[in-house]
């Protein structure tokens, strides 16, 4: 039996240890917030934090992340207040919503590592998420607005 | 998460929380004292008009007995019958119902309808026409149902109805009041007041509506990860399977090898779907599907199929070559759709012709979320999870293949991850119905994107030719224009090569220009892939074509392009189509003329706000220029003034001013959001978004040769102005209509940056 920890619990997963960490993720584990969108690494639908960092959980198999703390947007805060998520909703970012929680997974990182970036470290910080419905300008000022508070 | 009502008919999905809603209610104890509003009947505050509305499949339903139930503890429950896929209908629609009732927001509930018309009215999502049509309906459930609680209330306490007050959740008396739960069943249990007899709120009380202070109702499961998309539901036992289709319409497996799908551990079975051509709607592509425990195993088990494919009839399409015949087409005669004066003539006595082609590879709309969807078949019943914009046609074609009435099936709609009328055809809803009735087991449909991109019903690939004749004034006198693309029609019925009127009415024959001779032809292009509706449709072409033109004309006669645009349109008038020479089957998006005519009035309007926003005819340094556009579609009106700046030939957009006038604004940041994106969709368009084939296949697969605009490069800055209006300038369409003009702004800022006039889109992100 394969033991991720996700969220802080460990999670017997049954699994192909080839499998990607993102099908472990929603179809195993059963958390659904991660979502697939491209399966190559260039949409960041799916990023989750391992260690802390953003990885594209599609990129990672499940042997990769046994041993490692693996977050997800389930998880990020425990009562979804994280001042990222906060932010979200203060500037109203999602349209349809299917990437944001790959957008916020990567943002909480940008500011765990860099607590206050620049405009060009955030535009290519959030270079690798796609949205489609076309939320970037307000995706943007969500990330400086949990940044800086402004 | 997403409720649904009464979902009783198969083990419920954990994912859902799921309630009954009781119409029963019972006397509560707390009540507060509520200012008077307004009192007296005021049916004269709410003037109705006539929409396509009522001409749609099903109609409108403004029943508030299908829309509201209070439970007793006052919560409002309200049915959201449209599909959500970011335009914020799910959360409008609802919102006008409440403020018309006098709910308080923060203690409404929102119910997703299941596919059902004949209960709901229309729920087709396209077209821009949620608000359009539902706005109407929906205030007209709201201003019911507090008129109910008004008449439960007088009755309770003896007292004439129009002396009751309704505020905010409460209703009062002088001393006496009580909550919506309190009166809800002796209040839901009257008729159903007629319009004359309801008193609606004047605009001016207006808590919600026109507002923009409602924050959708989704956004705190989209920023937690609890929001439910159509891969997110599991039903015990659930299988997931993915589907081998062939990579050319209408083609077939010759040979498969389903014995090492099978030996892939988890693969469970391997079915083959039946096959289908166009003309054949929405129906799946067939193919091989391998279902498995989980989605990494049927991926695994697809690979392991190794299938040999036979092409079919269209595996000779090439859009290289289809281009070039394309583009000879328009240099012939086309069918004559609209003939004005003497075109003939104009263009013998013209002083000069001005002549131009633009041209338009096919798009994949590619929805954040791929298509998905799962269907449990369970022998004389079937019940569906899906991310549907039509939730009752996905209904009845998933009833159909698997032979079932569509009385026993029931669609839930779940969240949609994007949709841009990609997720109008439901191919993907058939296959997870028709592999569920294989297998016997709930079965979940999973879409890569990969084949997202290969087997989309695709925006059509186009040809525009247009021509000016000028006087010598420099005056256009004559306007030519043929339109060449294979039709969405050929979709449904064979194919003509001829586009429908549908597609001709939107920005082809209804060109706005006061021109004097005018001819709109259309030249024949046979489909060889599905053909679809994206959003904005055929006015995407048109709208980069014209726009370009203009560009291109005001650059040729020495003039700026605002004065083009300006002298083109001409003093404001309401168009007569008749007069003008528009067909008979003249289609203004399914509304009567006469109530959402063409005001040209409003294109210099929108056109104005645009370029005086961004100061257009200011000086600006090297390397950037100033493009403007103007577009009706959707019977709205969007103008775009775009800023281009050019860095070391990467095109970018540091700055765009959109105004949009779509008459009463319901939902105002909302439709701030929409036209931001469609900025962003227009970038797309203008330097991404090309699906070419060769030998009949698709050639794109994925975001590394299918790629979007990102953070890196999108319009900055993008300004929305949107023209004000009181509740009675009828609304239009939001979704679409921003996406059109944005290519052709873009392009002239391009030319005007560095002199470049570039004629294909897309036109790369480097010039």
């Amino acid at each position: 039996m394969t033991k991720l920890n996700i969220n802080g619990t460990d999670i017997d997963v049954a699994a192909d240890g080839d499998m990607p960490l993102l099908w472990a993720v929603r179809d195993i584990a059963g958390m659904t917030g991660t979502k697939y969108g491209c399966g190559v690494g260039l949409c960041g639908a799916c990023t989750v934090h391992v260690d802390g960092v953003a990885k594209r959980s599609c990129q990672m198999t499940v042997k990769e992340a046994m041993g490692t703390s693996v977050t997800t947007i389930e998880g990020l805060d425990q009562n979804g207040e994280h001042r990222v998520q906060q932010a979200w909703r203060d500037l109203n970012v999602p349209q349809c919503g299917f990437c944001q929680s790959g957008q916020i997974m990567q943002a909480a990182s940008l500011l765990a590592e860099n607590p206050k970036p620049t405009d060009d470290e955030i535009l290519e910080a959030m270079s690798g998420n796609v949205c489609r419905c076309g939320c970037y300008q307000r995706i943007v000022a969500a990330v400086r607005l949990a940044s800086t508070g402004s | 998460m997403l409720k649904y009502l009464d979902q009783i008919h198969t083990p419920i999905a954990k994912t859902l929380s799921v309630q009954k809603v009781s119409r029963r209610a019972f006397l509560g104890t707390s009540a507060a004292f509520a200012v008077a509003v307004f009192a007296a009947p005021r049916a004269d505050a709410f003037p109705t008009w006539e929409t396509g509305g009522t001409a749609m499949p099903n109609g409108l339903v403004d029943d508030p007995m299908v829309f509201v139930s209070i439970d007793e503890d006052g919560t409002v429950n309200l049915v959201a019958h449209r599909s959500e896929m970011g335009t914020g209908s799910r959360t409008t629609l609802p919102m006008i119902m409440a403020d018309e009732m006098e709910a308080d927001w923060a203690r409404v509930n929102i119910i997703q309808a299941e596919g059902d018309e004949p209960k709901y009215g229309n729920q087709n999502t396209d077209g821009s026409r949620s608000l359009r049509h539902h706005i109407q309906a929906a205030r007209k459930i709201g201003g019911s149902v507090r008129t109910m609680l008004a008449q439960a209330a007088a009755a309770e306490w003896g007292v004439p109805v129009d002396q009751v007050v309704v505020s905010n959740h409460m209703v009062s008396h002088g001393s006496k009041s009580l909550g919506f739960g309190d009166l809800a069943a002796k209040a839901m249990a009257l008729p159903v007041p007629a319009h004359e007899d309801i008193a609606y709120k004047p605009e001016d009380a207006f808590r919600y509506i026109g507002k923009g202070e409602v924050q959708i109702t989704d956004l705190r499961d989209i920023t937690t990860g609890e929001a439910v998309y159509g891969a997110d539901v599991t039903l015990p036992g659930m299988k997931v399977a993915t589907v081998a289709r062939p990579p050319v319409v209408g083609g077939k497996a010759i040979s498969f090898d389903a014995d090492a799908a099978m030996a892939v551990p988890g693969v469970v079975a391997v079915h083959e779907l039946p096959y289908s051509i166009p003309p054949a709607g929405f129906a799946p592509l067939g193919g091989i599907a391998v279902v498995a425990d989980n989605t990494y195993a049927a991926i695994q088990g697809r690979d392991a199929l190794k299938v040999t494919w036979e092409g079919g009839p269209h595996a000779g399409y090439n859009t290289e070559t289809f281009m070039a015949d394309m583009v000879a087409e328009t240099e012939k005669p086309g069918v004559v759709l609209r003939e004005q004066g003497d075109p003939d003539a104009a263009f013998a006595k013209a002083a000069k012709v001005f002549t131009r082609t633009y041209t338009q590879d096919h798009m994949a709309h590619i929805p954040m979320e791929p298509p998905a969807a799962l269907a449990n078949f369970t022998g004389n019943a079937m019940e569906i999870w899906a991310p549907v914009q039509s939730p009752y046609q996905a209904r009845q074609d998933a009833a159909k293949a698997v032979g079932l009435d569509e009385a026993n099936v029931r669609v839930n709609v779940t969240l949609l991850g994007g949709g841009f009328g990609r997720k109008s055809k439901a191919d993907y809803v058939t296959e997870a119905a028709l592999l569920s009735q294989a297998v016997k087991a709930p079965v979940r449909v999973q879409w890569t994107r990969e084949d997202d991109i290969h087997h989309s019903f695709y925006h059509t690939a186009s040809a525009e030719r247009i021509e000016a004749a000028l006087d010598d004034a420099g005056k256009v006198i004559g306007w030519r224009h043929n339109s060449v693309a294979p039709s969405i029609l050929s979709t449904f019925a064979p194919d003509g090569g001829n586009q429908f009127f549908i597609e001709t009415g939107m920005g082809h024959v209804d060109l706005p220009f006061d021109i004097p001779n005018v001819r709109m032809d259309n030249g024949k292009a046979l489909a060889h892939t599905r053909i679809g509706w994206f959003r904005a449709v055929s006015n995407v072409p048109r709208a980069w074509a014209i726009g370009s033109f203009v560009g291109e004309l005001a650059h040729d006669q020495g003039k700026d392009q605002r004065t083009m645009w300006l002298d083109l349109i001409g003093t404001p008038r309401t168009v007569d189509p008749v007069a003008e020479g528009y067909p008979e089957n003249f289609w203004d998006y399914g509304e009567p003329y006469a109530e959402f005519p063409i005001r040209t009035g409003k294109l210099i309007n929108v056109l104005n706000m645009a370029a005086d926003g961004i100061g257009y005819g200011k000086s600006l340094p090297d390397w950037e220029g100033i493009g403007l556009a103007v577009h009706r579609s959707f019977v709205s009106y969007v103008a775009v003034a775009a800023r281009v700046k050019i860095i070391n030939g990467k095109v970018t957009v540091p700055e765009m001013h959109m105004a949009i006038d779509c008459g009463y604004a319901a939902n105002p940041e909302r439709i701030e959001s929409q036209l931001q994106g469609a900025a962003v969709m227009g970038m797309t368009v203008a330097q991404h978004s090309g699906i070419t084939f060769k030998d009949g296949a698709v050639e794109q697969s994925n975001f590394y040769d299918y790629d979007v605009a990102r953070s890196t490069n999108y319009p900055n800055n993008v300004h929305v102005h949107i023209v004000p209006y009181g509740f009675d300038e009828h609304p239009t369409g939001v979704g679409e209509p921003g996406l059109p003009p944005v290519s052709p702004a873009i392009a002239n800022a391009i030319f005007e940056a560095q002199g470049k006039r570039l004629r294909h889109i897309p036109m790369g992100e480097t010039i």
